[in-house]
């Protein structure tokens, strides 16, 4: 089938599989058996699930990529498409690399000319068999995908005593499934063996490459953040991709916050009835003493604004995860961007700043999911988790979650009953110390003492109403201060300087500058990481800023000093942390380079090392399909 | 128009409740409001009703969005935590707070446009809810704030100061919070104290969404000839359907009434409504005949009010989602956090 001059693809522990699927046809979970098993052999895999807006019948994909190297950014190539939709059939064949391998179902002959030339094909007659084997429709739909599962192990010569331990695993206390799967399985690898010659040029062999680390989502790491965090009450609204987030808080809640003499619950959450209505509970019950969230994407976000305007000149903690997806208006709901950076640090009308966090992954989502409970009580304000679609909707691997069992919540400058007595004066909006955070009150704590009344409108400092322009003023100068506290209190950015060089690995400041540095956030990381390497190669050096908090500390702006030419690398069409830096740094535009991916697909490390290229001039331009390792 | 404190002042001989505490202790601010609204009436009684009710005022807590009558919680309960939140979303921020700290009472101040227009929809979801809360709309057919523009609540054929004659069909929340599952359901008057602070007693006491559309003249925009919310007019067309009196634990039930014209409601802590029927066949456990009467006094061109509706026993947001019965506010990190030994698990499992 293949031209004389096209080689099949021979990588070990280093390509891409993707699955061609029909929305709404069982495939996930099968596909999610392959990825476990790769990582069962100790090779990292990253699958990313890429799904339309529907529920069933429009195409859906999911990507695997397995780099022993721990490579877990998307790739962009296909090395091996296993094409189960027809509807996708010729854009989907395309796209696999020349000399990359195709597998699909022969029951039905494929016309000459739509098979492509360039790649090994590969036939196995799912259908047909499965139509032999079964006579349920749903159980020829669902056998089908483990089927394929099967033939995979033998193409790919991945172990199927993982897969079987998997399964086992999978419906453990069933048994009846157990062995329908098996026998699935077992059909589909014994088809492909005796048919075709295995294994082919790709393979996965045994490595020790995976180590102690999980496989999560980042949506389930951010609500077990909160349950961690202390969040008793939850409110939020559906929408993609965030949906995940509060309902795995209320499967982690059912297991880890039920009263165990009473079968009652220590925690409360209400679908509202929009999004103005989650955050105004959200606000209601921070007010009254409880850590509160919600979970929501770029629409949502724009419902809330006013509400989050109230929160922060009335000073009232609130957790936003905000789980990012394409804009404006309804946009790409099921794609990924990072396009909410300026709507949430600046949400609302009138002059507002807001605290803001970038987890690269789960496992800082759960990291800062708990902390974001600490810092709004801490700072008396919203604090927004900011993931995306990629981090929060995708698994992948991460470093294992950790938790300090000394650690305890710190909800921040809180007057009690003893403190009210023996103080000299409480003014809830007093600040006594300099920090701009005054000292607050739950409702109910005193017969006499702390009660104040909370207000949107402009109040002096014991908060009483006032239009003065004096007690505002103050009061908003206040406000910034504490902005300035936030500063101290946020994560620090994380440094990390081209390996050739040495000096201060906080600001990359050293004897002769680096001429070159890139600053990057949240689900870019990986792609960065990638790219550096391979600009490395290519002789371009560059010295690297992951921020991972807004307000942005000194280092920040001294990392940017430092350097002659700094890529801000984001995920959004209009450089919106460039713009937030420009705007907080006071920074010449010029010297900052945009470097932006926002088609709605995660950014690829080849994407950022072609655009760093063209932007250096001093590298060859790697041709787009035959980049990478 | 800055806060204005009220000078403390009171009478040795003021009567005290069982805390000890006099009708002052129950007090706000000085009312910013125009002289002889209808809102500082409610306030009034708002203030009567928790004295007499003998609950500690900090034990309150007191919200409202944005308006006239969303003022009023700085006007009374000086003692008690306050929240003026933001335009029509009380509902929201009410039920936040009441699911931190089930504790507390909790009393919701809104007014027409609040609730009728900007937040009809918190208004609603907090109803079908059933939000253990009172939630007062003071209700004058206005928007005061803003200088007399309609608000929803304004009758078809009603004249505005300006001579404009609404032409939209009005919304009447008190049917609305029957359709939607209220559990308690009443409408009264400013100028009608007697009938006013039973009623806010009884609300108080009972668990659930107690709603009270209380009719409240606006002296300023919504009194003159012509309007159908005008102290004149709401006085001619009142129709109470019963007068209420409260009674709170385990007090003696004294009087002796004519059988068949009163009624005694028990409600969940051992208090009673008794309830002295001036409708002869109204039945204030029946959800549809309350609706039924309403429509049919509105289209005869007269205003229902009294307690329109209470359900039996009902089940608050709390027990639906079968909270602790410690405020969930005051639970501490060993109750909420699974600690380190739970995460290692987890961890196995992810592997």
């Amino acid at each position: 089938m293949m031209p004389a001059d096209c080689q099949a693809l021979e990588r070990c522990n280093d390509f891409v599989v993707k699955f061609a699927n029909v929305n709404g046809s069982g495939s996930a979970s099968a596909n999610r058996l392959f990825t476990r098993a790769v990582l069962r052999m100790g090779v990292p895999a990253t699958p990313r699930n890429v799904f339309p807006s529907n529920i069933e019948g429009l195409p859906t994909w999911y990507e695997v990529r397995i780099s022993e190297a721990n490579h877990l950014a998307r790739h962009g190539d296909v090395h091996l498409l296993v094409a189960m939709n027809p509807q996708t059939w010729d854009k989907d064949v395309a796209e696999i690399t020349p000399g990359g391998y195709l597998l699909y179902d022969s029951t039905r002959p494929i016309p000459p000319g739509r098979l492509p030339c360039d790649v090994v094909v590969l036939g196995v007659p799912f259908t047909a068999i499965c139509n032999r084997e079964y006579t349920e429709a749903r159980q020829r739909q669902l056998f089908k995908n483990i089927m394929y599962i099967g033939a995979l192990s033998a193409l790919l010569d991945l172990d199927l005593g993982e897969l079987e331990r998997l399964i086992g695993e999978q419906f453990k206390g069933r048994e009846k499934l157990i062995a329908a799967n098996l026998h699935a399985l077992n059909l589909g690898r014994a088809h492909t063996l005796e048919t075709i010659a295995c294994p082919i040029g790709l393979r996965i062999r045994r490595a020790d490459a995976v180590g102690d680390r999980v496989f999560m989502d980042g949506n389930s790491a951010s609500a077990l953040g909160a349950v961690y965090g202390g969040a008793t009450v939850a409110a939020w609204y559906p929408i993609t991709p965030s949906t995940s987030l509060a309902e795995a808080f209320q499967r982690y809640c059912a297991r880890y916050r039920v009263e165990p003499e009473t079968g009652r619950h220590r925690y409360a959450i209400v679908q509202a009835e929009d999004e103005l209505a989650s955050i105004g509970m959200v606000v209601g019950a921070a007010w009254n003493g409880a850590r509160a969230f919600t979970a929501t994407s770029g629409p949502g976000i724009s419902l809330m604004q006013e509400t989050i305007g109230l929160a922060y000149f009335a000073e009232i903690p609130a957790v936003i995860f905000d789980v990012q997806r394409a804009g404006p208006s309804t946009g790409m709901p099921t794609r990924t961007q990072q396009g909410d950076l300026l709507s949430c640090a600046y949400a609302s009308h009138g002059d507002t700043r807001h605290v803001l966090l970038f987890p690269e992954d789960p496992h800082e989502c759960f990291l800062f999911g708990a902390a974001a409970f600490d810092l709004a009580d801490r700072l008396q304000t919203p604090v927004f988790v900011m993931l995306d679609l990629e981090i929060g909707m995708n698994e992948r691997l991460t470093a294992p979650l950790a938790w300090d069992d000394a650690r305890r919540m710190d909800r921040g400058k809180v007057m009690t009953v003893q403190a009210l007595e023996t103080s000299l004066d409480f003014g809830r909006y007093l600040d006594v110390d300099g920090d701009g955070i005054a000292w607050r009150t739950y409702p109910g704590t005193h017969p006499q003492l702390g009660s104040f009344f909370t207000r949107g409108t402009s109040k002096n400092d014991h908060a009483r109403y006032t239009e003065e322009g004096a007690p505002y003023v103050e009061n908003m100068e206040r406000l910034l201060r504490k902005f300035r506290t936030a500063r101290r209190l946020v994560p620090r950015p994380v440094v990390s300087l081209a390996p050739h060089q040495t000096g201060s690995p906080r600001t990359g400041s050293r004897g002769v500058p680096s001429r070159r540095a890139a600053i990057y956030y949240g689900s870019t990381s990986p792609a960065m990481q990638e790219a550096r390497e391979v600009l490395a190669k290519d002789g371009i050096a560059l010295d690297l800023m992951r921020i991972r908090a807004y307000p942005f500390q000194d280092e920040v702006m001294d990392f940017i000093a430092a350097h002659e030419q700094v890529f801000v690398v984001e995920q959004n069409r209009d450089a919106q942390m460039r713009s937030l830096l420009i705007n907080e740094g006071d920074i010449d535009p010029a010297k900052l380079c945009r470097i932006l991916s926002y088609d709605g697909t995660p950014i690829t490390s080849r994407f950022i090392v072609r655009a760093i290229a063209e932007e250096t001039g001093g590298s060859e331009v790697v041709p787009l399909r035959k980049a990478g390792p | 128009m800055t806060f204005v404190p009220k000078p403390k002042l009171s009478h040795p001989e003021l009567p005290k409740n069982r805390l000890g505490l006099t009708r002052r202790d129950y007090e706000g601010a000085v009312s910013t409001l125009c002289a002889g609204c209808g809102h500082d009436s409610i306030s009034a009684a708002i203030i009567r009703a928790f004295f007499e009710l003998d609950l500690p005022p900090h034990r309150i807590a007191k919200l409202s969005g944005i308006g006239c009558s969303s003022k009023t919680p700085t006007y009374f309960l000086g003692r008690a935590h306050g929240f003026n939140s933001v335009h029509g979303r009380m509902p929201a921020v009410a039920t936040g707070a009441n699911l931190a700290n089930r504790d507390l009472v909790y009393i919701g101040v809104s007014g027409d446009g609040d609730s009728a227009s900007i937040g009809l929809g918190q208004f609603a979801h907090a109803m079908r809810r059933d939000v253990n809360m009172v939630y007062i709309v003071e209700n004058n057919g206005v928007y005061g704030l803003t200088k007399g523009q309609f608000s929803a609540t304004a009758d078809v054929g009603a004249k505005s100061k300006r001579g404009v004659t609404n032409t939209e069909s009005s919304i009447d929340l008190a049917a609305m919070a029957l359709v939607l599952g209220a559990s308690f359901v009443a409408r009264s008057f400013s100028g009608d104290k007697a009938q006013l602070v039973p009623l806010i007693k009884a609300a108080v006491l009972h668990r659930g969404a107690a709603f009270i559309d209380c009719i409240s003249p606006c002296v300023a925009f919504n009194n003159h000839a012509g309007s159908t919310k005008s102290y004149d007019y709401v006085r001619e067309h009142n129709e109470a359907v019963d007068q209420l009196d409260v009674i709170v634990g385990r007090e003696e039930i004294t009087a002796d009434y004519a059988p068949g014209t009163v009624e005694t409601v028990v409600l969940h802590d051992g208090s009673a409504l008794r309830l002295h029927k001036l409708a002869p066949d109204y039945n204030v456990h029946d959800r549809v005949a309350a609706l039924a009467h309403i429509q049919d006094r509105e289209r005869a061109g007269e205003i229902a009010t009294g307690l329109l509706y209470v359900g039996p026993e009902s089940k608050d947001l709390h027990e639906n989602l079968n909270t602790v019965a410690a405020p969930l506010a005051s639970l501490a990190d060993a109750e909420l956090c699974p600690g380190r030994a739970a995460l290692e698990t987890l961890n196995a499992a992810l592997r």
